[in-house]
């Protein structure tokens, strides 16, 4: 340490000229083949689906602020619960952290210019608009759509709303979703650094690799399911139509194959990003690497055998449920794992609260509780009784949102200063931090306390009993959104005027941190040398740049000049 | 992976076609090759559902496999089958003259290939269009009668042929003509080489009409074509189910059937069928199950064979380029894998379908 060096700003410290400003116009966007203006497009674009399906969710806890409200009509809180989780997850959850995040960094921790594919990225973006774009047009043209976001038939093929423009929406988007998948396997395959070995990769690029590899082999399920249940409508084609020999449940199987795995879709990346924030501010060698890393392509694989779960009250055969029951309880190991690592390697390390860290254990904490409550409902007895009530709704948001939007952003705030190259205001970030995690207790814990006495989903109405649970819930979940709304302003006031960084102020040791920031068009500036992800000791600080470099680079002599490429 | 030492390269050896973040051309190739892989894999999970449900059908509903397939013509699906075997010895040819860098003869046998796919959409449309004129469609409207419709549209009148089959041939004949037309126009406007892929699309146009007008003879030869008494078929089908109802009895079939609550409703249907003779209202219950996964099944099947015919056109004007060399001819090697996947999904599609016994 201490060491003073000598190396240009342009390389290692805060860039003027970078991906930002390399060109410009309005097509240099809308047609750009780059990682990273692709993923600020998806940021923009998932967070606005955020908002949106944020708004539907503060509409529905209102009208459930008293027992029998009339604020909105059964019909209308139908239409309302079911935007919602539709929006959420096939447009927000599903691309958030994959596309958005993973987009920005993927190519540039394996020191590569871009992912294989950068046309397909780009198509993978637009599917996205155009899926979203369908979902949206059903309540745009007055259709609504009042299925829940699953779609179950028989209702799907039944109810007056918008199922087709929904479905083809999701369809789309299930597309979209397949392209990333296989831009990023393809890109972690070949695109790797000389030297960095499959167990040199951050275990970011691991969670994502076992994304990767559920996107693609579940997505398409999901794609037929879609396309049959629109030819039913379409044609009557009967075979999920039980008037015409159809068996609905196959259905319930089809989706869940889907969307069972999409649920680790949901959380791998999460699990991911909070594996990195955890060493970077603990300053420490991630404790007990490859079990993280396998632990994640466990998930993925244990992923597809888990489906009937969802199924325990649809008449399926006991042995049937007994061994899906087996299975689930399984998930949890690979689960734990994880937690007792990231644990473990929190043990004796330079602990930094700063606003990512704070995510980070906002999510330890949320995800346990979120993980320990699944195996209630994977348990048959118990499940009995908790199915379809609040109790699953509670359990999924502590997943889905207490895991993967507190890890989105956790990572977003990690990774803003190496974005946009400049610092964000850490105080207001903890504070938006702690109202996140304050209103989410808030929405979700009482849910989990009326849910085991029997209050069921997806009602407009409730029994008295329940009113004060759902009066804090709602509190709660406006408190949630002024938490999500400060972080959002925290982090987009910082992009404009917050003061500049140079390439790597966390001492981060990933090879994405040894570029300028922002990034050039390339990436790097000179040729990204093969370091080690996790070895925090062997970075530097340096005074002139007030940024860490990575020792062998306390030489200017010794950074490698980029090869340049060859343009035609 | 690239090596260390590929960093160092000279002109040579970063050809015309390596994009800008590959560091060469093998990295380029191994990542094609792997993406094509990968998508070929949700190809086949696409295609999954259907024989989930095909599988779950047959297996609760083995009566309806037996007594619906017979109206799938065995001969038309092996006829289809040998088109597209055919079709992938010429892309497979097509592929090795790509590595060769002989790009004449690719662009041959990629024609020869997309000539293949048009035959295969030809003799698809003459069974659908018969099948439609007779009601045999999907579960919800599955109304089957013996004779097939009488046309209405003039060049259904003036051709003898079914008005189904006079929409679905509106769009090769358009693409047929219009690129006739273009073929001439290049090619006296001096673009040789549009002119020529501009030939080259409506040859493929016109193995459309060649596989659509060899099914028709065959259709007009065995079951007395559009307008006639539809005989052949029913007498098949009743042959069918009496030796199935000789040969099975209290075999596992026979069990299944009556294992699922349709006893009374089978015994009658084999009862009927062997004591009147064809009688479209005997079917068992749920017959158009089959034909809607037939349709679903060989629908998405004829959609992934047109866009087959898009990316083979591509491949084809490069070709005409002259643009693939021995260390460059990614694309060409991917769209075959594609289309072999295709042919691939046609071998297990034409047994389940039209080989049940």
């Amino acid at each position: 340490m201490g060491t003073t060096i000598k190396a240009t700003p342009e390389i290692f410290g805060h860039a003027e000229n970078n991906f930002f400003n390399a060109s410009s116009g309005w097509k240099s966007w809308a047609f750009t083949l780059d990682h990273k203006r692709i993923g600020i497009m998806y940021l923009i674009g998932v967070t606005t689906a955020l908002f949106l399906a944020g708004v539907f969710a503060l509409v529905l806890r209102s009208h459930l602020w008293i027992a029998n409200s009339e604020m909105l009509t059964p019909a209308m809180y139908n239409q309302m619960f079911t935007l919602h989780g539709a929006v959420m997850v096939f447009a927000f959850i599903i691309p958030s952290i994959p596309a958005a995040l993973g987009n920005m960094v993927l190519p540039m921790m394996l020191g590569a210019k871009d992912v294989a594919f950068p046309r397909l990225n780009l198509m993978s973006f637009y599917l996205w608009v155009i899926g979203t774009g369908c979902l949206l047009y059903a309540i745009l043209a007055g259709y609504g759509l009042d299925t829940g976001w699953t779609f179950y038939t028989p209702y799907s093929i039944e109810t007056e709303s918008g199922v087709i423009y929904a479905t083809a929406g999701a369809f789309v988007l299930g597309f979209s979703s397949i392209f990333t998948g296989i831009n990023f396997l393809v890109t972690v395959n070949t695109m790797r650094l000389p030297g960095q070995g499959w167990f040199k990769l951050p275990l970011f690029i691991w969670s994502l690799y076992a994304t990767a590899i559920i996107q693609i082999l579940a997505t398409p399920v999901l794609g037929i399911t879609l396309l049959l249940l629109i030819s039913e409508r379409l044609m009557s084609i009967g075979i999920f139509d039980p008037r015409y020999g159809g068996d609905p449940v196959l259905f319930q199987h089809f989706f869940w194959f889907y969307s069972h795995p999409a649920v680790y879709i949901m959380i791998l990346p999460a699990m991911g990003v909070i594996s990195e924030l955890i060493a970077v501010y603990s300053q420490k060698r991630i404790f007990g690497y490859s079990f993280i890393a396998f632990s994640s392509v466990a998930i993925a694989l244990l992923g597809f055998l888990v489906w009937g779960h969802h199924l325990f009250t649809s008449g399926q055969s006991l042995v049937v449920t007994l061994i899906f029951s087996a299975i689930t309880f399984s998930v949890a190991i690979p689960s734990a794992v994880k937690v007792f690592n990231w644990l473990a390697t929190m043990y004796k390390g330079s602990i930094l609260l700063a606003t990512p860290m704070c995510y980070a254990l906002s999510f330890i904490f949320l995800f346990g509780i979120g993980g320990l409550t699944g195996l209630f409902l994977g348990a048959l007895s118990t499940d009995i009784h908790l199915h379809d009530t609040y109790f699953v709704v509670a359990h999924f948001h502590f997943v889905m949102v207490g895991g993967t939007l507190t890890a989105l952003l956790g990572g977003l705030f990690h990774w803003w200063p190496k974005m946009f190259g400049r610092m964000y205001n850490d105080m207001l970030g903890r504070v938006g931090c702690f109202l996140v995690f304050t209103g989410f207790n808030l929405t979700f814990f009482p849910q989990f306390v009326m849910g085991s006495r029997g209050m069921p989903r997806r009602y407009a109405t409730y029994d008295p009993e329940y009113q004060i649970f759902h009066q804090w819930s709602t509190i709660g979940a406006f408190l949630l959104g002024i938490g999500i709304l400060l972080a959002f302003a925290v982090l987009v006031y910082a992009a404009f005027k917050g003061p500049k960084v140079g390439g790597n102020p966390f001492k981060a040791a990933s090879l994405e941190w040894q570029s300028s920031s922002p990034p050039d068009f390339h990436n790097f500036l000179h040729k990204p040398v093969m370091t080690d992800p996790y070895d925090f000791d062997a970075m530097v600080y340096d005074e002139d740049l007030d940024t860490y470099i990575h020792r062998e680079f306390a030489d200017p002599a010794k950074v490698p000049p980029r090869v340049e490429p060859i343009h035609h | 992976m690239a090596t260390a030492d590929t960093q160092v390269h000279d002109e040579h050896e970063h050809g015309e076609f390596i994009a800008h973040h590959f560091d060469n051309a093998e990295q380029q190739y191994d990542s094609g090759k792997l993406g094509i892989w990968v998508f070929l894999v949700t190809e086949v999970l696409f295609f999954s559902g259907l024989f989930v449900a095909y599988t779950l059908y047959r297996s609760h509903h083995p009566e309806i496999f037996d007594q619906a397939h017979v109206f799938l013509d065995k001969w038309l699906g092996g006829l289809n089958t040998v088109v597209l075997l055919f079709s992938s010895l010429t892309m497979a040819l097509g592929v090795r003259y790509a590595q060769l860098g002989k790009n004449k003869l690719v662009a041959f046998f990629v024609l020869i290939t997309m000539v293949c796919a048009a035959v295969f959409i030809g003799v698809k449309a003459i069974e659908y269009s018969h099948k439609w004129d007779q009601g045999i469609l999907v579960s919800s409207a599955f109304n089957y009668t013996t004779v097939h419709a009488v046309p209405a549209t003039a060049i259904g009148k003036a051709l003898h042929i079914s008005d189904y089959l006079v929409y679905l041939s509106a769009v090769p004949a358009i693409l047929l003509i219009g690129f006739l037309i273009a073929a001439v126009g290049f090619t006296v406007g001096g673009k040789k080489i549009l002119g020529i892929f501009c030939g080259c699309m409506a040859i493929t146009a016109g193995g459309y009409f060649l596989g659509a007008v060899g099914a028709q003879v065959y259709m007009n030869a065995t079951d007395g074509g559009v307008g006639g008494s539809h005989a052949s078929q029913p007498i098949l089908l009743y042959a069918q189910e009496d030796h199935a109802a000789d040969d099975q009895a209290g075999t596992e079939h026979a069990v299944d059937d009556h294992g699922d609550g349709n006893e009374e409703h089978s015994a009658d249907d084999h009862g009927a069928q062997a004591s009147h003779g064809p009688d479209p209202t005997k079917f068992v219950r749920d017959i158009g199950i089959f034909f809607s996964i037939y349709y679903c099944m060989t629908g998405l099947h004829a959609f992934h064979i047109i866009g087959g015919i898009i990316a083979l056109a591509w491949i084809l004007w490069r070709s005409l380029l002259g643009q693939w060399r021995s260390d460059y001819f990614g694309p060409v090697d991917y769209v075959g894998l594609y289309w072999h996947l295709v042919d691939l999904i046609w071998i297990f599609l034409f047994p389940m379908l039209y080989l049940i016994d």
